[in-house]
Protein backbone atom coordinates (compact mmCIF):
# COMPACT_ATOMS: atom_id res chain seq x y z
CA UNK A 1 0.00 0.00 0.00
CA UNK A 2 1.23 3.50 -0.90
CA UNK A 3 1.80 6.04 1.40
CA UNK A 4 -1.04 9.02 0.35
CA UNK A 5 1.51 11.67 0.10
CA UNK A 6 3.82 9.90 -2.70
CA UNK A 7 0.60 10.64 -5.12
CA UNK A 8 -1.75 13.04 -3.97
CA UNK A 9 -3.00 14.12 -7.55
CA UNK A 10 -4.34 10.26 -7.53
CA UNK A 11 -5.22 10.22 -4.35
CA UNK A 12 -7.58 13.47 -4.26
CA UNK A 13 -9.25 12.18 -7.37
CA UNK A 14 -10.22 8.92 -6.19
CA UNK A 15 -10.90 9.72 -2.83
CA UNK A 16 -13.20 13.10 -3.42
CA UNK A 17 -16.44 11.96 -5.28
CA UNK A 18 -16.88 9.29 -2.99
CA UNK A 19 -16.22 11.44 0.05
CA UNK A 20 -18.94 14.53 -1.73
CA UNK A 21 -21.19 12.09 -2.35
CA UNK A 22 -21.42 10.63 1.03
CA UNK A 23 -21.25 14.47 2.44
CA UNK A 24 -23.87 16.17 0.73
CA UNK A 25 -26.29 13.57 0.71
CA UNK A 26 -25.85 11.08 3.75
CA UNK A 27 -23.54 12.89 6.33
CA UNK A 28 -25.50 16.40 6.12
CA UNK A 29 -28.90 14.97 6.06
CA UNK A 30 -27.79 13.02 9.04
CA UNK A 31 -26.75 15.95 10.52
CA UNK A 32 -29.92 18.13 9.94
CA UNK A 33 -32.22 15.45 11.29
CA UNK A 34 -30.10 14.96 14.44
CA UNK A 35 -30.02 18.92 15.03
CA UNK A 36 -33.73 18.50 14.29
CA UNK A 37 -34.35 15.93 17.00
CA UNK A 38 -33.53 18.85 19.75
CA UNK A 39 -35.78 21.30 17.77
CA UNK A 40 -39.04 22.52 18.27
CA UNK A 41 -42.34 23.16 15.76
CA UNK A 42 -42.83 27.00 16.00
CA UNK A 43 -45.63 27.13 13.14
CA UNK A 44 -46.91 24.45 10.92
CA UNK A 45 -43.84 24.88 8.09
CA UNK A 46 -41.39 26.57 11.13
CA UNK A 47 -38.87 24.60 13.07
CA UNK A 48 -36.47 26.47 15.23
CA UNK A 49 -33.28 23.93 17.07
CA UNK A 50 -33.78 25.31 20.18
CA UNK A 51 -31.41 22.47 21.98
CA UNK A 52 -34.77 21.20 23.51
CA UNK A 53 -34.51 17.70 24.84
CA UNK A 54 -38.50 17.30 25.07
CA UNK A 55 -38.94 15.34 21.44
CA UNK A 56 -36.44 12.12 23.33
CA UNK A 57 -38.62 12.64 26.45
CA UNK A 58 -41.59 12.30 24.71
CA UNK A 59 -40.57 9.20 23.63
CA UNK A 60 -40.45 7.23 26.55
CA UNK A 61 -44.75 8.85 26.88
CA UNK A 62 -46.44 5.43 27.75
CA UNK A 63 -47.42 5.19 23.95
CA UNK A 64 -44.76 5.25 22.74
CA UNK A 65 -42.62 2.56 25.42
CA UNK A 66 -45.29 0.68 24.04
CA UNK A 67 -44.86 0.69 20.89
CA UNK A 68 -41.03 0.51 21.10
CA UNK A 69 -41.23 -2.06 23.65
CA UNK A 70 -43.22 -3.86 20.79
CA UNK A 71 -40.62 -2.92 18.12
CA UNK A 72 -37.85 -4.51 20.33
CA UNK A 73 -39.59 -7.94 21.03
CA UNK A 74 -40.97 -8.38 17.10
CA UNK A 75 -37.90 -7.96 16.32
CA UNK A 76 -35.88 -10.27 18.79
CA UNK A 77 -38.21 -13.23 18.65
CA UNK A 78 -37.87 -13.02 14.21
CA UNK A 79 -34.68 -12.94 14.95
CA UNK A 80 -34.13 -15.80 16.90
CA UNK A 81 -36.64 -17.84 14.46
CA UNK A 82 -34.04 -16.73 11.18
CA UNK A 83 -31.41 -18.15 13.41
CA UNK A 84 -32.95 -21.39 14.25
CA UNK A 85 -33.67 -21.86 10.75
CA UNK A 86 -30.51 -20.37 8.53
CA UNK A 87 -28.03 -22.18 10.90
CA UNK A 88 -29.30 -25.62 10.29
CA UNK A 89 -29.50 -24.59 6.42
CA UNK A 90 -26.09 -22.75 6.06
CA UNK A 91 -24.51 -25.82 7.70
CA UNK A 92 -26.38 -28.46 5.54
CA UNK A 93 -24.81 -26.19 2.85
CA UNK A 94 -21.55 -26.18 3.98
CA UNK A 95 -21.13 -29.88 4.26
CA UNK A 96 -23.13 -30.42 0.71
CA UNK A 97 -21.20 -31.76 -2.44
CA UNK A 98 -18.53 -29.16 -3.47
CA UNK A 99 -20.28 -28.53 -6.70
CA UNK A 100 -23.68 -27.82 -4.95
CA UNK A 101 -22.64 -24.91 -2.66
CA UNK A 102 -23.04 -22.44 -5.12
CA UNK A 103 -26.11 -22.96 -6.33
CA UNK A 104 -27.35 -23.41 -2.85
CA UNK A 105 -26.23 -20.37 -1.87
CA UNK A 106 -27.41 -18.66 -4.83
CA UNK A 107 -31.15 -20.12 -4.31
CA UNK A 108 -31.06 -18.83 -0.74
CA UNK A 109 -29.74 -15.62 -1.69
CA UNK A 110 -31.70 -15.08 -4.88
CA UNK A 111 -35.57 -14.21 -2.98
CA UNK A 112 -33.32 -11.35 -1.31
CA UNK A 113 -32.83 -9.70 -4.69
CA UNK A 114 -36.94 -9.69 -5.47
CA UNK A 115 -38.49 -6.33 -4.20
CA UNK A 116 -39.43 -6.18 -0.40
CA UNK A 117 -42.63 -4.82 -1.38
CA UNK A 118 -43.36 -7.77 -3.79
CA UNK A 119 -42.39 -10.73 -1.54
CA UNK A 120 -44.28 -9.08 1.33
CA UNK A 121 -47.42 -8.73 -1.04
CA UNK A 122 -46.93 -12.52 -1.49
CA UNK A 123 -47.72 -13.26 1.83
CA UNK A 124 -50.40 -11.22 2.15
CA UNK A 125 -51.87 -13.35 -0.87
CA UNK A 126 -51.23 -16.56 1.48
CA UNK A 127 -52.48 -15.81 4.83
CA UNK A 128 -55.49 -13.54 3.80
CA UNK A 129 -58.92 -15.09 4.84
CA UNK A 130 -59.45 -16.22 1.26
CA UNK A 131 -56.00 -17.28 1.02
CA UNK A 132 -53.67 -20.53 0.04
CA UNK A 133 -53.58 -21.23 3.50
CA UNK A 134 -57.01 -21.16 4.39
CA UNK A 135 -58.05 -22.71 1.23
CA UNK A 136 -55.57 -25.58 1.80
CA UNK A 137 -56.54 -26.01 5.30
CA UNK A 138 -60.25 -26.15 4.16
CA UNK A 139 -59.65 -28.44 1.54
CA UNK A 140 -57.62 -30.96 4.39
CA UNK A 141 -61.28 -29.97 6.48
CA UNK A 142 -64.05 -31.34 3.99
CA UNK A 143 -61.29 -34.32 3.33
CA UNK A 144 -61.32 -35.41 6.19
CA UNK A 145 -65.46 -35.33 6.69
CA UNK A 146 -64.75 -32.58 9.49
CA UNK A 147 -67.60 -30.53 7.53
CA UNK A 148 -69.96 -33.40 7.95
CA UNK A 149 -68.87 -33.99 11.98
CA UNK A 150 -68.61 -30.46 12.94
CA UNK A 151 -69.60 -28.03 10.30
CA UNK A 152 -68.01 -25.67 7.56
CA UNK A 153 -65.02 -24.52 7.66
CA UNK A 154 -64.05 -21.37 9.54
CA UNK A 155 -61.00 -19.12 7.96
CA UNK A 156 -58.84 -18.29 9.83
CA UNK A 157 -57.85 -14.60 10.26
CA UNK A 158 -53.88 -14.68 10.24
CA UNK A 159 -53.25 -11.47 8.64
CA UNK A 160 -53.31 -7.98 10.98
CA UNK A 161 -51.66 -9.52 13.79
CA UNK A 162 -48.35 -9.80 15.60
CA UNK A 163 -47.85 -13.33 14.09
CA UNK A 164 -48.09 -11.82 10.84
CA UNK A 165 -45.46 -9.30 11.31
CA UNK A 166 -43.39 -11.87 12.70
CA UNK A 167 -43.68 -14.64 9.85
CA UNK A 168 -43.18 -11.62 7.29
CA UNK A 169 -40.15 -10.47 9.33
CA UNK A 170 -38.92 -14.43 9.22
CA UNK A 171 -39.97 -14.59 5.50
CA UNK A 172 -38.02 -11.50 4.62
CA UNK A 173 -34.80 -11.64 6.27
CA UNK A 174 -33.90 -15.43 6.05
CA UNK A 175 -31.47 -15.11 3.64
CA UNK A 176 -29.88 -12.40 4.83
CA UNK A 177 -28.99 -14.17 8.04
CA UNK A 178 -27.64 -17.40 6.02
CA UNK A 179 -24.42 -15.52 4.12
CA UNK A 180 -22.54 -14.87 7.46
CA UNK A 181 -23.55 -17.96 9.10
CA UNK A 182 -22.31 -19.77 5.75
CA UNK A 183 -19.25 -17.78 5.52
CA UNK A 184 -17.92 -18.87 9.07
CA UNK A 185 -19.16 -22.17 9.05
CA UNK A 186 -16.93 -22.56 5.78
CA UNK A 187 -13.65 -21.62 7.51
CA UNK A 188 -14.70 -23.70 10.78
CA UNK A 189 -11.45 -26.43 11.08
CA UNK A 190 -13.37 -29.98 10.84
CA UNK A 191 -10.63 -31.39 12.70
CA UNK A 192 -12.06 -29.63 16.28
CA UNK A 193 -14.91 -31.70 15.12
CA UNK A 194 -13.53 -34.68 15.06
CA UNK A 195 -11.06 -34.25 18.09
CA UNK A 196 -14.48 -33.73 20.16
CA UNK A 197 -16.44 -37.00 18.94
CA UNK A 198 -13.38 -39.12 18.52
CA UNK A 199 -13.10 -38.16 22.77
CA UNK A 200 -16.40 -39.04 23.37
CA UNK A 201 -18.94 -36.02 23.04
CA UNK A 202 -21.97 -37.04 21.65
CA UNK A 203 -23.53 -35.19 18.10
CA UNK A 204 -25.00 -32.52 20.33
CA UNK A 205 -22.46 -31.86 22.44
CA UNK A 206 -19.64 -31.12 19.87
CA UNK A 207 -22.27 -29.05 18.28
CA UNK A 208 -23.24 -26.85 21.74
CA UNK A 209 -19.56 -27.02 22.90
CA UNK A 210 -17.23 -26.90 19.82
CA UNK A 211 -19.20 -25.94 16.57
CA UNK A 212 -21.34 -23.46 18.51
CA UNK A 213 -18.61 -21.17 20.07
CA UNK A 214 -16.09 -21.06 17.36
CA UNK A 215 -19.05 -19.93 14.44
CA UNK A 216 -20.06 -16.81 17.01
CA UNK A 217 -18.67 -14.15 15.22
CA UNK A 218 -20.85 -15.32 12.40
CA UNK A 219 -23.93 -15.88 14.28
CA UNK A 220 -23.15 -12.13 15.91
CA UNK A 221 -23.03 -10.71 12.80
CA UNK A 222 -25.89 -12.34 11.27
CA UNK A 223 -27.75 -11.36 13.79
CA UNK A 224 -26.83 -7.43 14.07
CA UNK A 225 -27.41 -7.84 10.25
CA UNK A 226 -31.07 -8.96 10.64
CA UNK A 227 -31.74 -7.21 13.92
CA UNK A 228 -30.94 -3.83 13.29
CA UNK A 229 -33.09 -3.67 9.20
CA UNK A 230 -36.23 -5.19 11.64
CA UNK A 231 -36.06 -2.65 14.22
CA UNK A 232 -36.53 -0.06 11.99
CA UNK A 233 -38.95 -1.87 9.45
CA UNK A 234 -42.07 -0.02 8.21
CA UNK A 235 -43.61 -1.94 5.13
CA UNK A 236 -44.15 -5.15 6.57
CA UNK A 237 -45.94 -4.39 9.63
CA UNK A 238 -47.87 -1.86 7.81
CA UNK A 239 -49.17 -4.63 5.21
CA UNK A 240 -49.41 -7.41 7.62
CA UNK A 241 -49.99 -5.86 10.60
CA UNK A 242 -52.34 -3.26 9.54
CA UNK A 243 -53.48 -1.23 12.86
CA UNK A 244 -53.18 -4.02 15.14
CA UNK A 245 -48.81 -4.11 15.04
CA UNK A 246 -47.25 -0.89 14.71
CA UNK A 247 -43.87 -0.84 15.38
CA UNK A 248 -41.72 2.29 15.64
CA UNK A 249 -40.79 2.66 11.90
CA UNK A 250 -44.55 3.38 11.21
CA UNK A 251 -44.89 6.24 14.13
CA UNK A 252 -41.65 7.74 11.90
CA UNK A 253 -43.15 7.44 8.70
CA UNK A 254 -46.33 8.37 10.33
CA UNK A 255 -44.60 11.87 12.18
CA UNK A 256 -42.99 12.61 8.37
CA UNK A 257 -46.01 12.39 6.64
CA UNK A 258 -49.75 12.50 8.31
CA UNK A 259 -49.36 13.72 12.00
CA UNK A 260 -46.29 16.26 10.63
CA UNK A 261 -43.98 16.87 13.63
CA UNK A 262 -40.87 16.30 11.81
CA UNK A 263 -38.38 17.68 14.99
CA UNK A 264 -40.13 14.35 16.91
CA UNK A 265 -40.08 11.96 14.21
CA UNK A 266 -36.27 13.03 13.77
CA UNK A 267 -35.83 12.15 17.68
CA UNK A 268 -37.75 8.58 16.98
CA UNK A 269 -35.34 8.13 13.91
CA UNK A 270 -32.38 8.94 15.78
CA UNK A 271 -33.10 6.38 18.70
CA UNK A 272 -33.07 3.89 16.18
CA UNK A 273 -29.64 5.43 15.19
CA UNK A 274 -28.20 4.96 18.44
CA UNK A 275 -29.38 1.34 18.74
CA UNK A 276 -27.25 0.74 15.61
CA UNK A 277 -24.05 2.62 17.05
CA UNK A 278 -24.25 0.38 20.27
CA UNK A 279 -24.61 -2.79 17.49
CA UNK A 280 -21.87 -2.35 15.46
CA UNK A 281 -19.67 -1.32 18.66
CA UNK A 282 -20.86 -4.79 20.04
CA UNK A 283 -19.39 -6.49 17.06
CA UNK A 284 -16.38 -4.63 17.11
CA UNK A 285 -15.85 -5.30 20.79
CA UNK A 286 -16.64 -9.06 20.43
CA UNK A 287 -14.40 -9.48 17.08
CA UNK A 288 -11.65 -7.89 18.66
CA UNK A 289 -11.91 -10.39 21.47
CA UNK A 290 -12.29 -13.43 18.93
CA UNK A 291 -9.44 -12.44 17.66
CA UNK A 292 -7.31 -11.64 20.63
CA UNK A 293 -8.69 -15.63 21.72
CA UNK A 294 -10.31 -14.42 24.64
CA UNK A 295 -13.53 -16.05 23.72
CA UNK A 296 -16.40 -13.49 24.96
CA UNK B 1 -24.33 -53.44 14.98
CA UNK B 2 -22.79 -54.23 11.56
CA UNK B 3 -26.13 -53.68 10.14
CA UNK B 4 -27.18 -50.97 11.30
CA UNK B 5 -23.49 -49.19 10.14
CA UNK B 6 -24.55 -46.72 7.08
CA UNK B 7 -21.80 -45.58 4.54
CA UNK B 8 -22.29 -41.99 6.56
CA UNK B 9 -19.09 -40.83 8.51
CA UNK B 10 -19.79 -38.72 11.49
CA UNK B 11 -19.18 -35.64 9.95
CA UNK B 12 -21.05 -36.41 6.79
CA UNK B 13 -23.92 -34.25 7.88
CA UNK B 14 -24.76 -33.27 4.62
CA UNK B 15 -26.04 -36.71 3.69
CA UNK B 16 -28.39 -36.30 7.12
CA UNK B 17 -31.70 -36.90 5.94
CA UNK B 18 -33.21 -34.75 8.84
CA UNK B 19 -30.95 -31.85 7.48
CA UNK B 20 -31.64 -32.48 4.04
CA UNK B 21 -35.10 -32.77 4.90
CA UNK B 22 -35.11 -29.11 6.29
CA UNK B 23 -33.31 -27.40 3.94
CA UNK B 24 -35.98 -28.61 1.33
CA UNK B 25 -38.98 -27.44 3.46
CA UNK B 26 -37.03 -24.04 3.69
CA UNK B 27 -36.17 -23.89 -0.01
CA UNK B 28 -40.24 -24.69 -0.46
CA UNK B 29 -41.82 -22.37 2.09
CA UNK B 30 -38.88 -19.64 1.00
CA UNK B 31 -40.15 -20.11 -2.95
CA UNK B 32 -44.01 -21.08 -2.63
CA UNK B 33 -45.17 -17.85 -2.09
CA UNK B 34 -43.56 -16.01 -5.26
CA UNK B 35 -43.81 -19.22 -7.00
CA UNK B 36 -47.72 -18.36 -6.12
CA UNK B 37 -47.76 -15.20 -7.45
CA UNK B 38 -46.16 -15.56 -10.58
CA UNK B 39 -48.79 -18.12 -10.90
CA UNK B 40 -51.45 -16.46 -10.52
CA UNK B 41 -50.61 -13.67 -13.23
CA UNK B 42 -51.25 -15.53 -15.69
CA UNK B 43 -55.00 -16.85 -13.82
CA UNK B 44 -58.16 -15.86 -15.64
CA UNK B 45 -59.83 -15.07 -12.49
CA UNK B 46 -59.99 -11.58 -10.55
CA UNK B 47 -60.18 -13.41 -7.02
CA UNK B 48 -57.45 -15.11 -7.47
CA UNK B 49 -57.53 -18.05 -5.33
CA UNK B 50 -58.29 -21.31 -7.79
CA UNK B 51 -56.78 -21.82 -11.52
CA UNK B 52 -59.55 -20.88 -13.87
CA UNK B 53 -57.10 -21.22 -17.14
CA UNK B 54 -54.28 -19.36 -18.84
CA UNK B 55 -54.03 -15.78 -19.31
CA UNK B 56 -51.77 -12.78 -20.26
CA UNK B 57 -54.51 -10.30 -20.06
CA UNK B 58 -53.34 -8.80 -16.88
CA UNK B 59 -49.98 -7.92 -18.67
CA UNK B 60 -51.69 -6.07 -21.17
CA UNK B 61 -54.00 -4.64 -18.45
CA UNK B 62 -50.87 -3.73 -16.90
CA UNK B 63 -49.49 -2.24 -20.15
CA UNK B 64 -52.11 -0.05 -20.77
CA UNK B 65 -52.30 2.05 -17.39
CA UNK B 66 -50.31 4.89 -18.11
CA UNK B 67 -49.65 5.89 -14.62
CA UNK B 68 -48.22 1.76 -13.77
CA UNK B 69 -46.00 2.15 -16.93
CA UNK B 70 -44.87 5.94 -16.04
CA UNK B 71 -43.91 4.50 -13.06
CA UNK B 72 -42.15 1.93 -14.37
CA UNK B 73 -40.43 4.20 -16.94
CA UNK B 74 -39.36 6.34 -14.13
CA UNK B 75 -37.93 3.66 -11.93
CA UNK B 76 -35.81 2.19 -15.04
CA UNK B 77 -34.75 5.88 -15.67
CA UNK B 78 -33.27 6.76 -12.09
CA UNK B 79 -32.09 2.58 -11.68
CA UNK B 80 -29.81 3.55 -15.12
CA UNK B 81 -28.94 6.99 -13.55
CA UNK B 82 -27.98 5.65 -10.61
CA UNK B 83 -25.83 2.82 -11.71
CA UNK B 84 -23.76 5.07 -14.07
CA UNK B 85 -22.64 7.84 -11.07
CA UNK B 86 -22.30 4.93 -8.58
CA UNK B 87 -20.27 2.52 -10.35
CA UNK B 88 -18.24 5.39 -11.40
CA UNK B 89 -18.32 6.55 -7.54
CA UNK B 90 -17.81 3.31 -5.79
CA UNK B 91 -15.00 2.47 -8.04
CA UNK B 92 -12.87 5.21 -7.17
CA UNK B 93 -13.61 4.85 -3.73
CA UNK B 94 -12.50 1.25 -4.21
CA UNK B 95 -9.59 2.32 -5.63
CA UNK B 96 -8.56 5.13 -3.01
CA UNK B 97 -9.05 2.41 -0.08
CA UNK B 98 -7.41 0.05 -2.18
CA UNK B 99 -4.03 1.70 -2.95
CA UNK B 100 -3.34 4.08 -0.26
CA UNK B 101 -2.17 3.99 3.37
CA UNK B 102 -3.88 7.77 5.33
CA UNK B 103 -4.64 9.14 8.41
CA UNK B 104 -7.62 7.74 10.39
CA UNK B 105 -8.53 5.49 7.30
CA UNK B 106 -10.12 2.53 9.78
CA UNK B 107 -12.69 5.46 10.80
CA UNK B 108 -13.13 6.59 6.77
CA UNK B 109 -14.25 2.97 6.03
CA UNK B 110 -16.68 3.10 8.83
CA UNK B 111 -18.16 5.75 7.68
CA UNK B 112 -18.24 4.59 4.21
CA UNK B 113 -20.26 1.62 5.11
CA UNK B 114 -22.20 3.65 6.98
CA UNK B 115 -25.28 3.51 4.69
CA UNK B 116 -24.90 -0.32 4.28
CA UNK B 117 -25.87 -0.67 7.77
CA UNK B 118 -28.51 2.32 9.27
CA UNK B 119 -31.61 1.54 9.41
CA UNK B 120 -33.14 2.28 5.37
CA UNK B 121 -35.98 4.21 7.14
CA UNK B 122 -33.39 6.89 8.78
CA UNK B 123 -31.71 7.52 5.74
CA UNK B 124 -35.03 8.16 3.74
CA UNK B 125 -36.23 10.95 6.52
CA UNK B 126 -32.56 12.29 6.23
CA UNK B 127 -33.09 13.14 2.53
CA UNK B 128 -36.56 14.24 2.91
CA UNK B 129 -35.45 17.08 5.55
CA UNK B 130 -32.30 17.99 3.64
CA UNK B 131 -34.84 18.32 0.40
CA UNK B 132 -37.15 20.55 1.85
CA UNK B 133 -34.70 22.77 3.33
CA UNK B 134 -32.86 22.82 -0.18
CA UNK B 135 -36.56 23.63 -1.22
CA UNK B 136 -36.87 26.44 0.97
CA UNK B 137 -33.65 27.93 -0.08
CA UNK B 138 -34.51 27.57 -3.45
CA UNK B 139 -37.86 29.52 -3.60
CA UNK B 140 -36.19 32.24 -2.36
CA UNK B 141 -35.03 32.63 -5.62
CA UNK B 142 -37.84 32.26 -7.89
CA UNK B 143 -37.42 35.75 -8.69
CA UNK B 144 -33.52 35.93 -9.03
CA UNK B 145 -30.59 35.22 -11.36
CA UNK B 146 -30.89 31.68 -11.08
CA UNK B 147 -34.62 30.89 -11.48
CA UNK B 148 -33.74 28.83 -14.40
CA UNK B 149 -32.30 26.25 -12.18
CA UNK B 150 -35.90 25.66 -11.02
CA UNK B 151 -37.51 25.08 -13.69
CA UNK B 152 -34.34 23.09 -15.22
CA UNK B 153 -34.98 20.20 -12.45
CA UNK B 154 -38.62 20.34 -13.25
CA UNK B 155 -37.67 18.53 -16.58
CA UNK B 156 -37.95 14.98 -17.13
CA UNK B 157 -35.46 13.19 -16.27
CA UNK B 158 -33.91 15.91 -14.17
CA UNK B 159 -36.94 15.86 -12.07
CA UNK B 160 -36.11 12.38 -11.35
CA UNK B 161 -32.46 14.20 -9.76
CA UNK B 162 -33.30 14.33 -6.13
CA UNK B 163 -34.08 10.52 -5.99
CA UNK B 164 -31.20 9.49 -7.62
CA UNK B 165 -28.62 11.27 -5.89
CA UNK B 166 -30.17 9.56 -2.49
CA UNK B 167 -29.94 6.40 -4.16
CA UNK B 168 -26.68 6.71 -5.48
CA UNK B 169 -25.45 7.70 -2.04
CA UNK B 170 -26.51 4.26 -0.69
CA UNK B 171 -25.86 1.75 -3.31
CA UNK B 172 -22.20 3.53 -3.87
CA UNK B 173 -20.82 1.64 -1.02
CA UNK B 174 -22.08 -1.47 -1.88
CA UNK B 175 -20.13 -0.95 -5.33
CA UNK B 176 -16.98 -0.16 -3.77
CA UNK B 177 -17.43 -2.91 -1.08
CA UNK B 178 -17.56 -5.26 -4.19
CA UNK B 179 -14.55 -3.78 -6.05
CA UNK B 180 -12.26 -3.45 -3.54
CA UNK B 181 -13.16 -7.76 -2.84
CA UNK B 182 -12.08 -7.73 -6.53
CA UNK B 183 -8.95 -6.11 -6.10
CA UNK B 184 -7.97 -7.80 -3.20
CA UNK B 185 -6.81 -10.43 -5.36
CA UNK B 186 -4.28 -8.10 -7.93
CA UNK B 187 -1.12 -8.77 -7.77
CA UNK B 188 0.12 -5.31 -6.95
CA UNK B 189 3.58 -6.37 -9.02
CA UNK B 190 1.64 -6.33 -12.26
CA UNK B 191 0.90 -2.50 -11.23
CA UNK B 192 4.58 -1.72 -10.38
CA UNK B 193 6.40 -3.50 -13.75
CA UNK B 194 3.85 -1.16 -15.74
CA UNK B 195 5.30 1.76 -14.01
CA UNK B 196 8.71 0.61 -14.35
CA UNK B 197 8.14 -0.21 -18.06
CA UNK B 198 7.41 3.42 -18.63
CA UNK B 199 3.20 3.60 -18.70
CA UNK B 200 1.69 6.70 -17.09
CA UNK B 201 -0.36 6.37 -14.36
CA UNK B 202 -3.48 6.46 -16.42
CA UNK B 203 -2.17 4.47 -19.38
CA UNK B 204 -1.38 1.54 -15.93
CA UNK B 205 -4.92 1.99 -14.75
CA UNK B 206 -6.46 1.19 -17.86
CA UNK B 207 -4.25 -1.41 -19.37
CA UNK B 208 -3.63 -3.33 -16.06
CA UNK B 209 -5.75 -2.56 -13.21
CA UNK B 210 -9.00 -1.54 -14.90
CA UNK B 211 -9.32 -4.96 -16.90
CA UNK B 212 -8.79 -7.14 -13.63
CA UNK B 213 -11.30 -5.28 -11.77
CA UNK B 214 -13.83 -5.24 -14.46
CA UNK B 215 -15.72 -8.24 -13.50
CA UNK B 216 -15.85 -6.97 -9.97
CA UNK B 217 -17.06 -3.01 -11.61
CA UNK B 218 -19.79 -4.69 -14.03
CA UNK B 219 -21.30 -6.58 -10.61
CA UNK B 220 -21.10 -3.82 -9.26
CA UNK B 221 -22.64 -1.93 -11.45
CA UNK B 222 -25.85 -4.37 -11.45
CA UNK B 223 -26.03 -4.56 -8.00
CA UNK B 224 -26.57 -1.07 -8.17
CA UNK B 225 -29.20 -1.41 -10.66
CA UNK B 226 -31.48 -3.62 -8.26
CA UNK B 227 -30.52 -1.56 -5.40
CA UNK B 228 -32.36 1.42 -6.99
CA UNK B 229 -35.13 -0.88 -8.58
CA UNK B 230 -36.22 -1.88 -5.80
CA UNK B 231 -35.88 0.68 -2.79
CA UNK B 232 -39.08 1.34 -1.82
CA UNK B 233 -38.76 3.71 1.71
CA UNK B 234 -36.17 6.24 0.09
CA UNK B 235 -38.19 7.10 -2.62
CA UNK B 236 -41.34 7.25 -0.71
CA UNK B 237 -39.83 9.95 1.38
CA UNK B 238 -38.54 11.84 -1.60
CA UNK B 239 -41.12 11.56 -4.30
CA UNK B 240 -43.03 13.79 -4.98
CA UNK B 241 -46.51 13.78 -6.48
CA UNK B 242 -44.94 13.83 -10.54
CA UNK B 243 -42.27 11.44 -9.50
CA UNK B 244 -43.88 8.13 -8.79
CA UNK B 245 -41.58 5.09 -9.03
CA UNK B 246 -42.53 1.70 -9.42
CA UNK B 247 -42.42 0.33 -5.81
CA UNK B 248 -44.28 3.61 -4.79
CA UNK B 249 -46.96 3.19 -7.47
CA UNK B 250 -47.17 -0.44 -6.49
CA UNK B 251 -47.41 -0.04 -2.61
CA UNK B 252 -50.22 2.13 -3.34
CA UNK B 253 -52.09 -0.22 -5.45
CA UNK B 254 -50.86 -2.84 -2.60
CA UNK B 255 -52.90 -1.14 -0.19
CA UNK B 256 -55.96 -1.41 -1.81
CA UNK B 257 -56.16 -5.19 -2.03
CA UNK B 258 -54.77 -8.35 -4.02
CA UNK B 259 -55.54 -7.98 -7.59
CA UNK B 260 -54.03 -10.10 -10.81
CA UNK B 261 -52.34 -6.78 -12.11
CA UNK B 262 -50.16 -6.14 -9.29
CA UNK B 263 -48.99 -9.87 -9.67
CA UNK B 264 -48.53 -9.24 -13.41
CA UNK B 265 -46.38 -5.73 -12.41
CA UNK B 266 -44.60 -7.69 -10.19
CA UNK B 267 -43.57 -10.77 -12.01
CA UNK B 268 -41.85 -8.09 -14.56
CA UNK B 269 -39.70 -6.68 -12.08
CA UNK B 270 -39.12 -10.00 -10.52
CA UNK B 271 -37.51 -10.80 -14.03
CA UNK B 272 -36.14 -7.79 -14.13
CA UNK B 273 -33.80 -7.99 -10.92
CA UNK B 274 -33.27 -11.46 -11.14
CA UNK B 275 -31.60 -11.54 -14.59
CA UNK B 276 -29.36 -8.78 -13.50
CA UNK B 277 -28.60 -10.34 -10.14
CA UNK B 278 -27.56 -13.64 -11.72
CA UNK B 279 -25.26 -12.43 -13.95
CA UNK B 280 -24.02 -9.77 -11.31
CA UNK B 281 -23.39 -13.00 -9.15
CA UNK B 282 -21.25 -15.70 -12.21
CA UNK B 283 -19.44 -11.63 -12.84
CA UNK B 284 -18.27 -11.94 -8.96
CA UNK B 285 -17.09 -15.78 -9.04
CA UNK B 286 -13.55 -16.00 -9.30
CA UNK B 287 -13.03 -16.65 -12.98
CA UNK B 288 -10.65 -19.79 -14.10
CA UNK B 289 -8.26 -17.95 -16.51
CA UNK B 290 -7.19 -15.40 -14.12
CA UNK B 291 -7.13 -17.84 -11.03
Amino acid sequence: MENWKQNKAVFWVTALPGIVWLLLFFLIPLALIWGMSFGEKTSIIDIEITGTLNNYIRSFEAVYVKIIWKSIWISVISTAVCLAIAYPVAFGICFSPARWRPLLLLLVILPFWINLLIRTYALIAVFRTRGTLNFTLEWFWNLAFLDKLIGPFQPLELLYNNGAVIVGMVYVFMPFMVLPLYATIERLDRSYLEASLDLGASQWRTFFSVTVPLTLPGIVSGIILVFIPMLGMFLVPDLLGGTNAIMIGNVITDQFKAANDWPFGAALSFLLMYVTFAALALRAFIGARMKAGVGI
Amino acid sequence: MARRKSTRGPLDYGKSPWLILFGLVTFILLYAPIAQLIAFSFNDSKRNIVWRGFTTKYYAKAWNDASLVEAFVNSMTIAVMCTVVATIIGTATALWLWRFRFPAKSAVEGVMVLPIVIPEICMGVAVLVLYSRVGNWMRGFETGPIHWWNELFSVWPLNLGAITAAHIAFSFPFVAVVVRARLAGFNREFEEASKDLGASEWQTFWNVVLPFMLPGVIAGALLSFTLSLDDFVITFFTAGPETNTFPVKVYSLVRRGVSPDINAASTVLIIITLVATIIAMRMQAPSKIEG
